[in-house]
């Protein structure tokens, strides 16, 4: 009798090292999809009439079935794990440019007037001023791209059992196992739940300026009063 | 001094923001830009830090065009400040003060000690330093966003509707801050508003714009309000630039009657001693000479009076300190129609009739044109 934690030999890898692996597929082109995300977002908000057009492609690239993709770069990567990760740097891109450009857009004209008052330079003010305020809403972003990411890599499964935890849904039917699969589903979850909650606390450590109870949401300064948890200051006098 | 000789600012849609416009801004003074919305006046302002760049005219600094000085270095020595102050809402108090010094080079921890000091300096708390911005109050924000444009002490202080976003008594807290810090630093300030009010308050000089970027008038704020240069001035100004303008004379020569005032425990000879003709009313001080109200000489002359039956007399003004609008303000306050003058104490020093301070409004007018016939 097999345990719920004994893997098949056939995928080479232990319980826990499908789970580096499966992290590994999943983060990797959530990190190349950022870095790709932010010039493209800065380019966006420089020149506003190159948003739509790429949100537009993003959003056709997201269309794209992982399936076809595959097809495409199997030819090029093989069966490899960069066939897999391809398509899902691919993919985030539509979560992380909107938030990158929304995250950067929404500093208040005030914050970005100060400044250039003040004499930061272009390069200086982007980096100091207009991405920190623009934290909450790429790892709101980074959030939804990782999660889903988790969730996707199973698909590599298909291409020669590239896709970690995903192919032990492949094995439990091979080897009729079904605790493989209720393996694959509830670890997949778990490190999608894991991933999520440290972005979270992420953002909680980046943002100690942010108002606590809002979560995510970006608050626009001049409108919202104290939060109710922080005692009402009086103007000192 | 600043220097903006015949600038125009003009849109490519041919909007023309600023039209050759010339001003001299004198050196430690504060000097304001009121005018309705659309008259260019922050456009001015933005012109002198480049923000804008003027499509026609040079501006100079002390002699040297702005446009021939490296951008960043020359914003770094004028502060800003900006209506809802544009706090680093990512930053903590002192550290968004200590910005510009820290562009400067400065090192973090003299950049932070110079951040305390300006605190102070602006009237909050130190136990504000570690503290976001979401964490203060409008007026609170907007005293970090003055203490963060004198963070390198520049020479040029630029102030875009600094606080016409905070209540009327934030403002004017703000505003008498902002004229303490200004006598004990001496800077030159450029203040921008659309309160003529406020513009009057704050300005040494105020430079009047009209829709379309011309300068309506240039002058200090009593001349504003003594002779507006055409009907736009002066509806700008409002219908009671006459009381207004009383703020600008001091009660200091106003003659006051000092025989119908008496201590509460004068004998009834006193009493009767201080009326005649010409006083109607007597006023009624305790023993230490602080008012306690009015009375008619015959109620009085039968004994003691209880405090219960006096008249109020509304608000004293402090002889000497306060303007003749303070003094007109409290006669016209007073069910008597006579004004109670004190010292910095509070004690009575004299009374004064509305007709008397009448007198004394014209011979300060009068006064005050032989004084523009003179530098005219």
């Amino acid at each position: 009798m097999s345990g719920f934690f004994d893997i098949p030999s056939d995928l080479q890898h232990s319980w826990l090292g499908l789970v580096g692996l499966h992290l590994r597929e999943a983060l990797l082109p959530v990190l190349a999809g950022l870095l790709v995300s932010l010039p493209v977002a800065q380019l966006c908000v420089r020149f506003r009439w190159l948003y739509p057009p790429v949100l537009g492609v993003t959003t056709v690239l997201y269309a794209i079935p992982s399936l076809a993709f595959f097809v495409v770069l199997i030819d090029y990567t093989g069966q490899t794990e960069l066939t897999v990760m391809i398509p899902l740097a691919v993919y985030s891109l539509v979560v992380l440019v909107p938030a990158i450009v929304d995250g950067v857009r929404s500093v208040p004209q005030e914050t970005l007037a100060a400044a250039t008052a003040m004499g930061f330079g272009p390069v200086r003010r982007y980096l100091q001023v207009q991405l920190p305020i623009a934290v909450p809403a790429i790892i709101a972003g980074l959030r939804v791209a990782t999660v889903s990411s988790i969730s996707l890599v199973s698909v590599g499964m298909l291409i020669g059992n590239q896709g970690a935890l995903g192919n032990l849904l492949n094995d439990a039917n091979i080897y009729h196992r079904p605790e493989l699969a209720w393996n694959s589903v509830i670890t997949t979850a778990v490190l999608a739940i894991l991933a999520d909650a440290a972005l979270v606390l992420v953002r909680l450590l980046l943002t100690p300026w942010m108002p606590s109870g809002t979560r995510s949401r970006r608050r626009k300064p001049a409108a919202a009063g104290p939060d109710a948890t922080v005692p009402a200051l009086e103007d000192a006098r | 001094m600043i220097r903006i000789d015949s600038v125009t600012k003009r849109y490519p849609d041919g909007t023309v923001a600023v039209d050759r416009l010339s001003l001299e801004i004198p050196d430690r003074s504060i000097t304001v830009l009121v005018g309705p919305s659309g008259c260019g006046k922050t456009t001015t302002l933005r012109m002198i830090n480049r923000m804008i760049e003027p499509s026609e005219g040079t501006i100079t600094l002390d002699g040297v065009d702005i446009s021939r000085q490296p951008v960043n270095s020359l914003r770094r020595s004028m502060g800003y400040v900006i209506q809802n102050a544009g706090l680093f809402q990512h930053r903590t108090v002192v550290d968004n003060i200590a910005t510009v010094p820290r562009l400067l080079g400065w090192s973090k921890d003299k950049a932070r000690e110079r951040a305390r000091e300006l605190m102070e300096r602006v009237g909050l708390d130190p136990s504000f330093a570690k503290r976001y911005p979401y964490q203060l109050s409008g007026g609170q924000q907007q005293r970090v966003g003055v203490a963060r444009a004198l963070a390198a002490d520049p020479p040029v202080l630029l102030m875009d509707e600094p606080f016409s976003a905070v209540d009327p008594i934030v403002r004017k807290g703000l505003q008498e801050e902002l004229l303490r810090i200004q006598e004990e630093l001496g800077k030159t300030i450029v203040f921008v508003t659309h309160d003529i009010d406020e513009a009057i308050r704050l300005g040494t000089m105020v430079a009047v714009m009209r829709t379309g970027g011309r300068l309506a008038q240039f002058a200090p704020p009593a001349e504003l309000l003594s002779s507006p240069a055409d009907s736009f001035v002066e509806d700008f100004l409002g219908t009671d630039r006459g009381i207004r303008r009383l703020s600008f004379f001091t009660s200091e020569a106003l003659e006051l009657k000092k025989t119908p005032i008496v201590a509460v425990d004068s004998s009834a000879e006193q009493i009767a001693s201080r009326g005649g003709p010409d006083v109607p009313y007597l006023l009624v001080t305790d023993l230490e000479g602080r008012p306690l109200g009015w009375s008619e000489p015959g109620d009085l002359a039968a004994g003691r009076i209880e405090a219960g039956r006096l008249l109020s007399y509304g608000r004293p003004f402090v002889h000497g300190k306060d303007s003749l609008r303070a003094a007109l303000d409290c006669a016209v306050l007073s069910p008597t129609g006579w004004a109670v003058a004190v010292d910095g104490d509070g004690r009575v020093v004299g009374v004064v009739s509305q007709q008397t301070i009448g007198e004394a409004i014209r011979n300060a007018h009068a006064a005050q044109e032989r004084d523009e016939k003179v530098a005219g």
